[in-house]
């Protein structure tokens, strides 16, 4: 399709302002405004060019000064920090998409519940063959050691953040669940502290929810899950230390929370209950908020090589001891091939239409969906199950014939590896670029909570794919976020 | 408290102030070679080996600039200023959280400035420098780095058990210090066979109290009129100078008091009768006393304590057995 440029773009804030056929989250056309970004483009198209650059500057300034960085993998030795791009333009949702928004998560994350409990205890779903059995037992992140455990309160994910994006008519639509140790929520947090030092008035103006309730949410999450007869639980913090790309994140929650930062070689196991090891002796841990993979967490029940765990963990959580968020095995839920079952999931415990569409996905084991996308990789998405931050990724329209080939032989070879989605054109947003607004694509990460009950907090984190086209908005891929406002009324 | 976070607020500390001492011998030895006399530069640079505790992978090889370089730059050898500098921040960074803003960045910066490639002149044109001008402002930028550092921790961060230990590491690097700085004058000044020619010893003890930072406190007590006895004195019993071995197993028994407190234990009790052992030994000796006895035993001595006190709280605080913390 032609990029179409409107009279009103003539404005010199909007000169490199194309739009395409995506969705646009400021126009509703070439003439028409979102009535809900009139006040913010007012805002912007008054305010000199040097400005926003000065406030930009600002921004940024404050972001490096706190120490917000994250470390990029196989970059400068990784050890490097980085900020994570912010950018300046918020992105507004209105309040009755994101009541749409909260309904569909809330009816995800509980049937994502009731399946993880479903396909470690009797396994009602395979037996209907609702979901194909060997898609379960083959998916690398199920756990046999949780066949038939007892999961406090049956709260397997009780931290989840969903990545959603915007269809061309506008829908949003669930690209990713993420249900094993989710990240980013620290920047929703700071971009929103960092937003209202920059533009207070306009914040104002908006009537916008908060979201500063979160690390309270969570703790009171994360408490509500304290085994038995523990009134007063000592919550942790589990981290794999500086050297991991989120640690300024672990840190920022668990000082915001109140709670200790502990790594494993801080903890010790006797008796099947865990302790940290304190100045004034061994305290016991009732629960741990953890941010180490399910792989790295206890050298006895998983991998031997780690030194990232707690030796016996898996013990004192199985006897009920200790009470771990999310619970080990919850990655056979966000497998990307499971993905496809997932408004049937839906509609299997719920007996309810999922609310929240899926994007179409290609199960590379069936023959003829293969055949179909081995034909087609030009036109599709290719992505490895068990990836995620944006590796292991063939975008068909953006890729070489040799990288077509490459991914053609990996799906051939390891055809349960691999799933396929259309190209989708997801929704754009203006965004700062030098002193003008262009658009990029931009997608939604709300972070749902599930404890007593469903808490999501109003937004979330809004990526953004910095470079001119891209698709991708991980941070490790070029990508930065901006603060997302959900408007009361 | 966290044992780990203890542990690497104690270690960081340690480092910075072993970095303050080496920066501190350079610096002096290297001033008095300006002052040729007739103490032979191999004697006084063995002499500074020896204070720095003779590390087994530092040999003098009759260059004072290549062991200058060594000792600045060299990070194969762990007790090099730049070694310390890395050990001192590696702590800082895995407790980020816990010390203030602008003691990481004091120290940050200070890694930086000695992380740099430039600021590592190759050892040929080291050793061509007669001027000296280079490795002097060097280790006059890495001095005040660490001063700064040590007063913004004082004055930026809660004194509490965090802080307490960060008093801990740099009192019982220091205390240890300063009796090795004693003992290895000690051979060289008062055992000697052949005595140091008239009119040069006052440089020896100058240096001796200049690598203490005691000279200009020495002479507000004694005024210039410096003798070996009172040099003892001052560096081993003076109550009120900060880098006496009194005044820091004073500051270092004050300091396990307070966590002593905090942490409500009763085991703790060795440890402070340890620290008041030694405390009390330095409160209540005379020079007088020390000097008729075996001096260099008595230096030794506080090195052990101060090792076992180590120890101690190893034993207490950090990597205590798991069964004994059960029972207790």
């Amino acid at each position: 399709m032609q990029p179409t440029q409107a009279k009103q773009f003539e404005h010199a804030v909007l000169r490199n302002y194309r739009l395409d056929h995506a969705y646009d989250e400021m126009f509703a056309g070439p003439d028409e405004l979102h009535p809900h970004y009139e006040p913010l483009f007012e805002r912007f198209s008054s305010l000199p060019a040097n400005e926003l650059q000065q406030r930009k500057h600002s921004a940024e300034l404050s972001f490096l000064n706190q120490g917000i960085t994250f470390t990029v993998y196989g970059r400068d030795d990784g050890r490097a920090e980085h900020i994570f791009p912010y950018d300046l333009v918020p992105r507004i949702i209105t309040a009755a998409e994101w009541a749409t928004v909260e309904l569909g998560l809330t009816q995800r994350i509980t049937a994502l519940n009731l399946f993880l409990k479903d396909i470690y205890n009797e396994g009602r779903i395979l037996a209907d063959g609702i979901v194909p059995r060997e898609l379960v037992y083959s998916c690398k992140h199920f756990r046999r050691q949780m066949v038939g455990l007892q999961v406090p309160r049956n709260v397997y994910v009780a931290i989840c953040g969903t990545d959603l994006i915007r269809m061309e008519n506008g829908e949003f639509v669930v690209l990713e669940d993420n249900l094993r140790v989710p990240s980013g929520v620290s920047y929703m947090l700071t971009n929103r502290r960092v937003m209202k030092r920059i533009f207070p008035q306009l914040f104002r103006s908006y009537n916008v929810r908060p979201i500063e309730q979160y690390t309270q949410l969570l703790l009171g999450t994360l408490r509500s899950l304290a085994p038995e007869g523990r009134p007063e639980p000592n919550i942790v913090l589990l981290s794999p230390g500086v050297f991991n790309s989120a640690y300024f994140e672990h840190a920022y929650l668990a000082r915001q929370m109140g709670i200790e930062l502990v790594e494993g070689r801080d903890l010790v196991t006797h008796d099947n209950i865990i302790y940290m090891r304190t100045t004034s002796g061994l305290r016991r841990v009732d629960v741990i908020y953890r941010r180490v993979d399910d792989d790295f967490i206890d050298p006895l029940a998983f991998r031997g090589d780690s030194i990232l765990g707690v030796a016996g963990l898996f013990n004192a959580y199985r006897a009920g001891n200790v009470t771990l968020a999310n619970a080990f095995g919850t990655g056979v839920a966000d497998d990307k091939a499971m993905y496809a079952y997932v408004p049937s999931i839906i509609k299997y415990y719920l007996s309810e239409e999922p609310i929240l569409q899926n994007v179409k996905t290609y199960i590379l084991t069936e023959p003829k969906s293969r055949q179909h996308v081995l034909q087609n990789l030009d036109k599709l998405v290719v992505k490895a199950v068990g990836e995620s931050g944006g590796y292991g990724m063939l975008i068909g329209p953006q890729s070489t014939a040799a990288q077509r080939e490459e991914f053609a032989r990996k799906i051939e070879a390891e055809p349960r590896n691999y799933i396929a989605q259309p190209t989708i054109s997801f929704s754009r947003a203006p965004c700062l670029i030098g002193d003008e607004l262009e658009p990029r694509h931009v997608d939604l990460r709300p972070y749902i909570l599930y404890g007593d009950k469903v808490t999501i907090v109003p937004g979330g984190l809004t990526r953004v794919a910095l470079k001119r086209g891209s698709l991708v908005v991980n941070s490790s891929q070029g990508g930065g976020s901006k603060d997302t406002w959900v408007l009361s009324q | 408290m966290l044992s780990r976070v203890a542990d690497s607020l104690y270690w960081m500390s340690r480092y910075i102030e072993r970095a303050e001492h080496t920066t501190r011998l350079l610096d002096v030895n290297l001033n008095l070679m300006l002052d040729e006399s007739a103490t032979s530069a191999d004697r006084r640079w063995q002499r500074l080996l020896q204070t720095l505790g003779s590390p087994k992978d530092l040999k003098w090889t009759g260059d004072p600039y290549a062991l200058t370089q060594t000792l600045s730059f060299d990070t194969e050898a762990k007790g090099s200023i730049l070694s310390c500098i890395i050990s001192a921040r590696e702590n800082a960074r895995h407790v980020r959280e816990q010390i203030s803003t602008e003691q990481w960045h004091r120290l940050n910066s200070l890694y930086l400035q000695v992380t740099r490639p430039e600021m590592q002149p190759a050892t040929e044109t080291l050793a061509a420098m007669a001027g000296l001008e280079q490795p002097a402002e060097f280790l006059q930028q890495v001095m005040e780095a660490v001063h700064q550092f040590q007063g913004v921790s004082d004055s930026t961060m809660s004194h509490g058990e965090g802080w307490q230990f960060i008093q801990v590491g740099r009192y019982i690097e220091r205390a240890s210090a300063t009796a090795l700085l004693l003992e290895a004058y000690h051979e060289d000044l008062w055992r000697h066979t052949d005595p140091i020619p008239d009119g040069n010893e006052y440089l020896e003890w100058m240096g001796l109290l200049r690598s203490a930072t005691a000279f200009e406190a020495y002479c507000k007590v004694y005024t210039a009129d410096v003798t070996p006895d009172r040099i003892v004195e001052f560096l081993l019993l003076d109550e009120e100078f900060p880098h006496s071995v009194r005044f820091s197993i004073d500051t270092l028994d004050h300091a396990l008091g307070a966590i002593h407190g905090e942490g409500g234990k009763s085991r703790a009790e060795p440890l402070r009768r340890l620290a008041g052992r030694l405390q009390g030994s330095l409160r209540f000796s005379s020079v007088e006393e020390i000097l008729n006895g075996d001096i260099v035993a008595y230096l030794r001595g506080i090195q052990y304590q101060c090792a076992a006190i180590h120890k101690m709280i190893y034993e207490l605080y950090i990597d205590y057995s798991i069964q004994a913390a059960l029972a207790g």
